[in-house]
């Protein structure tokens, strides 16, 4: 006996967008480099993969069920898409009970306490992933080289990483030519044939999401490329002021987490800022943090910490960097 | 072992000094402030509702020490005991104001007031208020949105789901008038408690003319001027199809009650009624009106039924 | 690269259903229900009372202010009563209901379909029978053209621009228009060009309508000073500010009205209406309008004549579909929701549009994922999410300094939400309070 006409404010139609759509989206942006990590880790990446995802979801699960004693949103993909970023974030041999206090981390810490979906400040994997880098220095930093479809998964040869080449070599005080011949060629990077963590080697595999990402309308091109052109603005300057100090743009954006960092982690919608302007202003930050990190911190990687402070800046940006208003005179 | 004694030392002098600095500092910049502030502020009850009309205990507590004259203040939920005490402290003479409590001028239930349209836009009362007249018939009644009862700070109201309609827990209503506000077809009203609570109110906000409101809800009041009539205290005013009761002038005789042909006018609280009107003293108080009704005609019948169930619900 | 606004915009799924049906002219009624308050300003007052006799186009409500319209009869007959009954606005108003008897119209109009090409009025003369005619802003907002046309001392017109995007989904009645009535919409804007002292025109026109840019660039270069622009289809291309934008490249700014630019905007509708006022003298009393919906048989487009009831006009279509959900009066973006089909027509319904319940039923809110499509989207350049926020918090100054005002109410922000949150309901109810605010501060 529903029969009575609906009465409700105008607009009458919704573009029938969801918030189930965007996430499986931006899942199946990620199965190339799903696809690219299984091909390359084997066994390793699909037992870290799947405990990552089931963790996740079940943490989200209790958290939501018993302790928050609200509505059950697991459904809405999130926590996937949580769980399969954190996977791509570690090494593929990681043993089960750390990837589990890692999404713990991620979802309890990371997005619950702060409300859940929508509320959280910190990237929830990258929360999780941090939590483990620090706590876990050297299961998470000896990365399993790359066997193909048959490696297994704990008992696996480890190497390390171009960046840490690089970083280590440096410091002991080789020259970066005599260090680049030690890592792989741009090709074989491009094409994730190099030491490094589940998701971040396949730099074709990512481009192949991102693609997919702005076709679906699903991420907008500011923060990517903010990221990426930041980057290689910024390595290029170095690298011109001092060849042989500072490696090259195109070493620092395929090698480590860059282009997962910049392509899948910063574009997060909760955790990055809402405007076009706020978005290339976050991207930049995340370009420049990255690449200080990188070369004059201590750690070889910084895309994670960039992105996270980064995240801290967003609720700022957010106050200060509004849309271009119609009618506003152009300066 | 002199690292220790150093440190030690070094930290003392660090504390010394700063100690120092800090005392001239909080002299420098000491702000002068009535002490009798923070006594009236103890009184208050710390509800910070902003019943009274200023922001929070605090800011009220700042101008009644500030007003000469403090009659016109109130505090609505501690009341007279309260301001009183507040007088004391500041010596003034207080009048006891007559304690009141927040009234649901509606009584347009499901049954009564037959839904004529699905409202399907956000869940906020001011949205449909300003959108359309709203689902029913009526354009002045309750919306059933809730948010009076987002709009209370003490729990004191809930939508009651089978009439959806706002129900007021008289016990823990302090009449700070939010919900007051919160409406926008200003239905609830702040009436006078009466003495043991025994309140009587017309239960109807609808200024249409009574075949319009009489289509649109059982129970409207329809403005046929009856009560006007019967009312031997002339606390009774029909304007714009409606019927007021001002209940300063309301000796509570339960006259008007009796004569509505449409049940608008409500009674709380008040013991059975003994006398004639129907042959059914039943302990229910508006039971007798109900069973006229009943053998009237049948739709007349339920709102009643209803009415009892407002009240029970009143009384909690 | 076609033209279009400046900034944000949607493009919703276009349902142009009745494009291709001619306008019909729908059957009068046995009684019509004139409401007094049709357009934007002060009320009309009623002139007429219980038991007059009317002929078609009397007056039968005087406008009553500056910013107010006439109200002629649409009908000849007697006046039942002068009463309060439910309108479009969904509220109860005051209209005159006439019982008709015939159709008797006034002598000075002229019925004739014969084309006056011939403007024979000053502009004085323009804008007094615009204004005495009742003609309001036909395409939906219902403001008086008179007061349009009226431009303040000390500013000047340089340009008239013709909505004819019609950039709402569905609805195709200006469309129609500008197919059939070509030559008179020309007029129109000839005679509105005199009134504005303006020597050129452009007629803006969404390319989802070839044949209608086809048909009016032709007919066009027998007309001075008229430019026909094709334009982008893009939601809300239609809001005064964004034509203005797309087709000369200028910004209003916030606040401040189209002739800050020297731009006036008329919809092509009214440019019709104003050519039968001024050539005709026939007053504003039927219009045409679409009623159109995804399950109804017969989508298709009417004249009709103002306070026909709703129920009619579907009725003529093939009647309600059974899986009506909503019946909406104009767009399905920017239309109001009808509560009831004994509503009249009124001057401002430009479309009735019957949505099945699946299409148009609200979804579950969800929490807001801080997307920012809401952000991408505003043709405004505003932060929806923000202001949604702050109208319930109701954090009055904060809207008002990121500009809630400048919300022109055309809910891409609503439409597009992942998470179906009802963001243009509480911006428009944070705008009425922050207006309120700004008045009293006046």
């Amino acid at each position: 006996m529903n029969t009575k006409v609906l009465v409700a404010p105008s607009p009458h139609v919704h573009s029938g967008d969801s918030i189930q759509k965007n996430m499986y989206g931006v899942v199946f942006a990620m199965l190339p480099a799903l696809l690219f990590s299984f091909f390359y880790f084997g066994l390793g990446a699909l037992v870290v993969t799947l405990t990552a995802v089931a963790s996740c979801y079940l943490f989200e699960f209790l958290i939501q069920k018993y302790i928050l004693k609200t509505e059950v949103t697991i459904n809405d993909g999130s926590a996937l898409i949580t769980g399969i970023l954190l996977a791509f974030n570690v090494p593929s041999n990681l043993p089960i009970w750390i990837i589990m206090i890692g999404a713990l981390v991620a979802i309890g810490i990371g997005k619950m306490t702060f409300g859940g979906l929508g509320n959280n400040v910190f990237n929830p994997a990258l929360v999780g992933r941090v939590f483990l880098l620090i706590s876990f220095p050297v299961q998470m930093t000896s990365w399993p080289v790359s066997k193909g479809l048959t490696s297994g998964y704990i008992d696996v040869e480890t190497g390390a990483t171009p960046l840490a080449i690089i970083k280590e070599g440096l410091k002991n005080g080789q020259s970066l030519s005599s260090l680049m011949d030690k890592i792989p060629s741009n090709m074989d990077m491009f094409l994730g044939n190099m030491g490094g963590s589940m998701g971040e080697i396949a730099g074709a595999a990512l481009i192949l999401g991102l693609a997919y990402m702005l076709i679906r309308k699903i991420i907008t091109w500011h923060i990517p490329v903010a990221v990426i052109g930041s980057v290689a603005i910024f390595t290029g300057i170095l690298h011109m002021v001092n060849p042989e100090a500072y490696a090259g743009p195109m070493f620092h954006i395929l090698t480590g987490g860059l282009l997962l960092g910049g392509i899948f982690m910063a574009t997060d919608y909760v955790t990055s800022p809402m405007s076009n302007k706020g978005m290339i202003i976050y991207g930049i930050g995340i370009g420049v943090l990255t690449v200080v990190i990188r070369v004059f911190g201590a750690y070889p990687e910084g895309v994670s910490f960039a992105i996270l402070i980064m995240n801290a800046f967003v609720p700022l940006i957010n106050v200060y960097v509004k849309p271009k208003r119609f009618g506003e005179k152009r300066k | 072992m002199s690292i220790i004694a150093i440190t030690i030392l070094a930290l003392c002098a660090i504390g010394v000094t700063a100690a120092i600095i800090l005392y001239f500092v909080a002299q420098k910049f000491k702000v002068y402030e009535d002490p009798r502030i923070d006594e009236v502020e103890e009184a208050l009850p710390a509800a910070n509702c902003g019943g009274c009309g200023y922001p929070g205990c605090r800011g009220f507590a700042e101008a009644l020490v500030k007003a000469d004259d403090i009659s016109n203040f109130n505090c609505p939920v501690g009341g007279a005991a309260v301001m009183s005490h507040v007088g004391a402290l500041l010596g003034h003479e207080i009048k006891a104001a007559d304690p009141t409590v927040a009234v649901v001028r509606c009584n347009g239930t499901c049954e009564n007031r037959p839904k004529t349209n699905q409202y399907d836009g956000a869940a906020s009362c001011s949205i449909a208020a300003s959108l359309y007249s709203g689902e029913t018939g009526c354009q002045y009644g309750c919306l059933g949105l809730g948010e009076c009862v987002e709009a209370c700070n003490f729990d004191a109201m809930y939508m009651d789901e089978e009439t959806g309609l706002p129900v007021i827990i008289e016990d823990k209503c302090v009449s700070c008038g939010a919900c007051v506000k919160a409406c926008p077809n200003n239905i609830i009203e702040l009436r006078k408690k009466g003495p043991k609570s025994r309140r009587i109110f017309v239960s109807c906000v609808n200024k249409d003319k009574g075949a319009v409101a009489k289509k649109a809800c059982n129970v409207a009041c329809i403005g046929c001027r009856k009560c006007e009539k019967e009312c031997p205290f002339d606390a009774i005013t029909v304007e714009n199809n409606l019927a007021y009761i001002d209940y300063n002038k309301c000796k509570l005789c339960r006259k008007c009650v009796v004569v509505c042909p449409t049940n608008a006018i409500h009674e709380l609280n008040f013991p059975p009624r003994k006398e004639k009107p129907a042959a059914n003293p039943d302990a229910k108080t508006v039971k007798p009106v109900a069973t006229k009704a009943e053998v009237q005609d049948a739709p007349k019948a339920e709102p009643k039924a209803n009415d009892s169930k407002d009240e029970t619900s009143d009384n909690k | 690269m076609l033209k279009t606004f400046s900034i944000g915009g949607i493009h919703p799924a276009e349902n142009k259903l009745s494009a291709e049906s001619a306008i019909q002219v729908l059957p009068i009624p046995q009684m019509v229900s004139i409401p007094i308050s049709q357009h934007i300003g002060a009320p009309a007052t009623p002139i007429v009372k219980k038991g007059d006799e009317v002929k078609v186009g009397q007056l039968i409500a005087k406008s009553s202010g500056f910013v107010s319209a006439n109200i002629h009869s649409s009908v000849s007959g007697t006046v039942f009563k002068v009463d309060e009954i439910m309108d479009a606005s969904g509220f109860r108003r005051t209209s005159v209901i006439i019982n008709v008897e015939g159709d008797e119209w006034l002598e000075h109009i002229d019925r004739s379909e014969e084309l006056v090409k011939e403007i024979s009025a000053s502009k004085e003369e323009i804008i007094k029978r615009v204004g005495d005619a009742g003609i309001v802003g036909l395409g939906g907002a219902t403001f008086p053209a008179h007061v349009k046309l009226s431009v303040p001392p000390g500013k000047t017109a340089e340009v008239l621009i013709i909505n004819a995007v019609e950039c709402e989904p569905y609805l195709t009645s200006d469309h129609r228009i500008m197919l059939e009535k070509g030559d008179e919409v020309l007029v129109g804007t000839q005679i509105l060009m005199k009134a504005l002292e303006v020597n050129k025109a452009i007629i803006g026109i969404e390319n989802n309508k070839p044949d209608a840019i086809a048909h009016l660039t032709k007919l066009a270069a027998n007309y001075n000073g008229i430019e026909i622009c094709p334009l982008k289809t893009q939601y809300p291309q239609g809001g005064e500010k964004q034509l203005i934008s797309a087709t000369i490249k200028r910004e209003v700014p916030s606040g401040a009205l189209p002739i800050e630019v020297g731009a006036v905007v008329q919809n092509v509708g009214t440019a019709y209406a104003v050519y039968e006022a001024v050539q005709k003298n026939k007053p504003l009393i039927e219009r045409v309008a679409t009623i159109t919906g995804k399950s109804l048989k017969n989508p298709s487009n009417w004249m009709f004549r103002i306070g026909t009831p709703v129920k009619d006009i579907i009725e003529a279509a093939g009647g309600m579909p059974e899986d009506t959900g909503k019946i909406v009066g104009g767009g399905p973006m920017m239309g109001k929701a009808l509560s009831s089909i004994d509503v009249p027509l009124t001057k401002g319904s430009s479309g009735l549009l019957l949505l099945p319940r699946e299409e148009t039923a609200r979804k579950a809110t969800k929490a807001c994922i801080r997307c920012g499509k809401c952000v991408s989207v505003c043709p405004m350049g505003l932060e929806p999410y923000l202001l949604m926020v702050c109208a319930d918090k109701k954090d009055y100054e904060r809207l008002e300094k990121d500009a809630v005002m400048d919300c022109i109410e055309c809910g891409s922000c609503s439409y597009t939400c992942p998470a179906n949150r009802p963001l243009l309901d509480y911006i428009r109810l944070g705008k009425g309070k922050v207006g309120q605010i700004m008045r009293a501060r006046k």
